[in-house]
């Protein structure tokens, strides 16, 4: 099922993120089976899946490690495959495992990411030190990065996706290995992008508790999408009174 | 129907923005890590100071291109010391791959929206540059030791050290898309830097191979070592070894064409050695 918040008719601006018939297999194991998702602009998706379900691969997919073979994805309406320019320049990604440079500080590792976007070292640096007063973290600029804790390197990676303005944000199990003062930190800084920046964030996780009663749940389960909609039908749905019990029900189902 | 966003043009300006950018942050890695730069040095300088001088007496070095006349074995072997450092540079610039991979860093400089090819031969040019200064830290050394090339020599080196640079470091790259794991580059590194080196012509004239062994013999002359060597060799004294620039020129091509197909998204080895459940 693929379902979108925007409207299907009329002139109106491309979704954030759409993947529509997706599949990918490595040798003889299917990872991803026709799957498709669309995260609207301003939207915040959640992307859940027990560990092994293929939101990995799919992240690797749509951040173009590797291209699908299967089906289209599209940002911001550029093809990642055909036109891999125009859609990484709307893409910010931040990753299931830690990846900035530990021995360099938190501006160098901004401003290096700038420079991957094409942006100058003197716009860059603004850009960065505007990033990190949004992450909380302009006091710790100069500081090494491995001095930083788990939480505060996720929201330096959270303001490196997003140094370039980019209109879809992905994350990869981003809250892996915090604390709950940290999770629920990291979730509450991406929740008010998508509500002041209008950014389209597709939130990858295993944890049913990072999602709210009002989210749009894609549940990816053994490389399918088993379920697309509001959590209130996914509720519905799984015939579950909470989401504990729904998320248990539909992939049991699936097994 | 739907509306595009128009991507921002990425211009001539901004491709240098990135370029510089890739090869500032591997000077600045290299900069930071000093035990690094320690090693880097100490590697060479061992084999001038204390190998080197041990086989002055025992290893006789006839005059032949492009020297002038009778050198000192320290003067014969350090063109292949010079290549040793880009050699081994190369390889940790493959290692810090494996390594960046497995943390996700390289992904970051995946996910740039520059083209694929050109993100990993700048990322090749920034491990180059930090072996420049490697080695002419090492020449500075040489020199205080009575090593002492023509002065038009450290400059003529220049070009030959970056494109020597350019196809080890593009070697390495290949090497790095199939390595999977730290573990696993270990190996690697016994069975490609030691055989690489002393199956080439850094510690021994090619002639004195020949009379050793004719197979030996064979296998140095078409070891892309040998030819990196040759190369440096002759440039530091001002000359330019022809046949060792074509095949120097020619190994960089292959490497690097090699390389970049391996990291291609839609062909390369990447994708298919990749595990579901991002296990890479």
């Amino acid at each position: 099922m693929m379902t979108s918040a925007a409207g299907q008719s009329g002139e109106r601006p491309a979704d954030a993120l759409l993947v529509r018939g997706v599949s990918h297999s490595f040798g003889p194991v299917r990872a991803l089976s026709d799957v498709s998702l669309v995260v609207p602009r301003g939207a915040f998706v959640v992307l859940l899946g027990p560990n092994g379900a293929g939101k990995s691969t799919l992240f690797a997919l749509v951040t173009r490690l590797y291209d699908n073979v299967s089906g289209e994805i599209r940002i911001l309406g550029h093809d990642v495959r055909r036109n891999p320019t125009a859609a990484l320049q709307q893409l910010g990604v931040v990753f299931q495992s830690r990846s900035l440079d530990s021995d360099l500080s938190v501006l160098q590792n901004l401003t290096y990411h700038a420079a991957l976007q094409g942006i100058g070292w003197r716009q860059g640096h603004r850009r960065a030190i505007d990033a990190l007063a949004k992450v909380g973290l302009a006091e710790r600029a100069g500081d090494k990065t491995r001095a930083l804790s788990g939480g505060q390197a996720r929201r330096v990676e959270i303001a490196r996706a997003l140094l370039h303005d980019p209109a879809c944000l992905v994350l990869d199990e981003a809250t892996v290995g915090l604390d709950v003062a940290s999770r629920e930190s990291v979730l509450a800084i991406i929740r008010t992008l998508v509500k002041e920046r209008g950014v389209g964030v597709l939130w990858a996780t295993h944890l049913v508790d990072e999602v709210a009663g009002n989210d749009h749940v894609v549940l990816l389960h053994k490389g399918c999408v088993r379920f697309s909609g509001a959590v209130p039908n996914l509720l519905e749905t799984a015939q579950a009174d909470d989401l504990r019990s729904a998320f248990m029900r539909v992939t049991a189902e699936a097994a | 129907m739907t509306t595009y966003d128009a991507p921002r043009r990425l211009d001539a300006s901004s491709y240098f923005v990135c370029f510089s950018g890739i090869v500032w942050r591997e000077v600045l890695r290299f900069l930071h890590q000093r035990q690094r730069f320690l090693a880097a040095l100490v590697r060479p300088l061992v084999w001038l100071f204390i190998f080197a001088a041990g086989f002055r007496q025992t290893l006789g070095v006839s005059t032949i291109p492009p020297y002038q006349t009778y050198v000192l074995y320290e003067e014969f072997v350090t063109p292949g010391l010079v290549g040793l450092v880009l050699l081994f540079n190369a390889m940790l610039t493959s290692l810090t791959m494996v390594y960046d991979r497995e943390t996700g860093a390289m992904r970051t400089l995946l996910v740039s929206p520059f083209p694929r090819s050109f993100l990993l031969v700048s990322k090749l040019l920034g491990g180059v540059a930090v072996a420049l200064l490697q080695v002419y830290a090492f020449l500075l050394i040489a020199y205080l030791w009575e090593i002492e090339p023509p002065l038009i020599g450290y400059l003529a080196v220049l070009p030959a050290l970056v494109l020597s640079g350019l196809m080890l470091g593009a070697l390495a790259l290949l090497m790095s898309s199939v390595i999977r794991q730290l573990e696993n580059f270990a190996g690697v590194m016994n069975f490609v830097i030691f055989p690489m080196f002393f199956a080439s012509s850094a510690l021994y004239p090619l002639w004195r191979i020949k009379q050793a062994s004719p197979l030996l013999y064979e296998i140095c002359r078409v070891n892309p070592f040998t030819h990196v060597v040759e190369l440096i060799r002759f440039a530091l004294y001002g000359q330019i070894d022809q046949a060792s620039l074509a095949m120097v020129l020619g190994f960089t091509a292959l490497f690097l064409a090699a390389a970049i197909y391996a990291y291609n998204p839609s062909k390369g080895l990447i994708g298919r050695r990749a595990e579901p459940g991002g296990g890479r």
